[in-house]
């Protein structure tokens, strides 16, 4: 094996290191158009490129973030999620992902819709607000709850909007979309019970009824 | 590396004015190696005041390209890797046909009898030579400024021969502002008395004229920033002020030095054509909309401008990012921080490097 691709190996394993990103992998289909909303630096989107073959395109607010993704070969603009798929036309592709930055949008129910108008089918993930720790830290503490997954003071959180896996669900049930597919992570394991208690991570894959 | 510029000849360029220009000089440099497949070809497009010397050293002059600090052997623009060329402009001075050149028919300097020029010509004249070189499909075209506005008219024009497009500070049209920075300049020149109605060839330069051009021109390249950090208040060679009008400040000399250099290397005439060209760029050129003009486009696209470039500022860039994306079309944006003003994609490098570099190496990659 090349000293390169023991390189990438390790770069892989890393990555899959955020559960959520394994899941996603294991979703999208090779050979298709993927955009990532908030894709950060663009290790996911280089990864599904290296490993499915997918057109990958992202979006991301900071800079610095943009242009390591350009210099990795990822095409990313530089925009804010709320007002950054409007140019889009409908269904330009057939995923479109959040991976953990739909608590971090500002209207967030309209990045949903606007998420199932430019892809085929979205995948969201995002931390469990209604976690047992979540809801201990909060009780025991009486303040703002601070765990592993929540690691931020209230007045410093890049976190505007807190959500359940309740109130995902409940939202999609609201706006008549369909869940394909769900998945609940603890750590790197699956969870099958009690989702809303036991989940840290939830991810769904979402379309237009 | 010491770099020689080459000469090609054609016989007539059909012009967009409906005239043809009869015969056409293209002067070029290039540096690396076109490979077998003929795969690696990018062409860089030079902004106004710029020639075909885009890097290494010039025999001549003993000076290093505009662009030295991202062509070459190692940079950006990887010499080891790709072949790179650039050629002076329809309507320059430095080797291509232009109004300083000799009008065969009379034997003497086009002057003001030279054509209006466009954007589109200028491609035109270059598609001219990548079909001399016999190069198929380029793998990049990329400019700044006007270098900026030729790659947008190669992506539209000639879709199926350009891979990927890196226009940078630039704009898909002209805006008043800057149409009216340029017709200061071209009056600056005309009001200038050896101007002469353009036939100063061979007689006294309009010097005074061509240099205020200049002066104004720099002023627009530069940020308030860069100004205040370069010259500030500071007084040249004196103490207190003169109480008369020699040179004062710091920035006065700093012009007055850039406009009378110019004077020796660009003509005046030229100054009227290029510039006349860019006000006359409009990518939408009859079209509904810009994102109807991108339909034909099939390159992928790297968009930059900069924070402090308020001669091309980034909403131009991110209109034409927007429009890009209602075509669906494969296009990485960003602008960068930068105190240079609308100088920063020739002076301030290194992040335009690493963005360049790592999205042309997934170009050729995907290509082969």
């Amino acid at each position: 094996m090349s000293a390169q691709a023991v390189k990438k190996q390790a770069f892989v394993r890393e990555l899959l290191g955020r559960s959520d990103y394994a899941i996603i992998g294991e979703i999208v289909e090779p050979q298709t158009k993927v955009l990532d909303l908030g894709c950060g630096e663009g290790e996911l989107l280089e990864w599904l490129a290296q490993t499915k073959g997918v057109d990958a395109r992202g979006v991301e607010i900071s800079s610095a973030k943009v242009q390591r993704a350009i210099a990795r070969g990822v095409s990313v603009f530089q925009s804010d999620i709320d007002a950054g798929l409007a140019d889009y036309p409908d269904y330009a592709f057939d995923y479109v992902i959040l991976s953990q930055t739909l608590q971090e949008t500002r209207h967030p129910r309209q990045v949903l819709g606007e998420m199932l108008r430019v892809g085929r089918r979205g995948i969201v993930a995002f931390p469990n607000f209604g976690h047992w720790r979540v809801r201990c830290s909060m009780l025991t503490s009486g303040c703002a709850p601070r765990t592993a997954l929540f690691p931020y003071e209230w007045y410093d959180s890049p976190n505007i909007h807190f959500l359940t896996v309740h109130d995902f669900e409940n939202l999609v049930a609201l706006e008549r979309y369909k869940i394909e597919r769900r998945y609940f992570l603890a750590g790197r394991r699956k969870v099958h019970t009690l989702p809303n208690l036991m989940a840290e991570v939830a991810v769904y894959l979402v379309t237009r009824e | 590396m010491i770099v020689t510029a080459n000469t090609l000849h054609f016989d007539s360029l059909p012009l967009d004015n409906g005239a043809t220009l009869a015969p056409v000089d293209v002067t070029y440099e290039s540096y690396g190696e076109l490979n077998a497949a003929k795969s690696n070809a990018i062409l860089v497009l030079h902004a106004f005041s710029g020639d075909a010397h885009a890097a290494g050293i010039s025999p001549e002059t003993g000076q290093p390209g505009w662009w030295d600090n991202m062509i070459g052997p190692g940079k950006a623009f990887d010499t080891n890797k790709y072949f790179v060329f650039c050629s002076n402009v329809l309507g320059g001075c430095r080797g291509t046909t232009g109004p300083s050149s000799i009008n065969p028919a009379t034997g003497c300097p086009y002057a003001m009898s030279f054509p209006v020029i466009t954007i589109g010509d200028m491609v035109r004249l270059q598609r001219m030579l990548l079909d001399a070189l016999g190069i198929p499909r380029l793998l990049a075209v990329t400019g700044g400024s006007m270098g900026g506005m030729q790659a947008l008219e190669w992506a539209v024009a000639h879709p199926d021969r350009v891979v990927a497009a890196i226009p940078i500070a630039t704009t898909t049209r002209h805006s008043a502002q800057q149409i009216a920075f340029n017709e200061v300049g071209r009056q600056a020149i005309m009001a200038d008395p050896n101007w002469d109605g353009g036939s100063y060839y061979g007689k006294e330069l309009p010097a005074r004229g061509l240099a205020v051009a200049r002066m104004v021109g720099h002023i627009t390249y530069m940020s308030d920033d860069s100004m205040r950090e370069k010259f500030g208040r500071r007084l040249r060679g004196k103490e207190n002020f003169g109480f008369d009008f020699e040179v004062d400040f710091e920035v006065e000399s700093y012009l007055r030095y850039r406009g009378s250099q110019f004077v020796g290397r660009f003509d005046a005439n030229s100054y009227l054509y290029i510039t006349k060209a860019m006000d006359y760029f409009d990518l939408t050129n009859g079209h509904r909309s810009l994102a109807v003009t991108l339909e034909p486009v099939q390159a992928r696209f790297l968009v930059i401008s900069f924070s402090s470039d308020w001669l091309y500022p980034s909403y131009q860039s991110q209109e034409l990012v927007r429009a890009l994306r209602s075509r669906n079309c494969d296009v990485a944006y960003v602008e960068l921080e930068s105190n240079y003003g609308h100088d920063s994609f020739l002076v301030d490098v290194a992040e335009q490097s690493s963005l360049v570099r790592g999205f042309l190496a997934s170009t050729f990659e995907k290509l082969s």
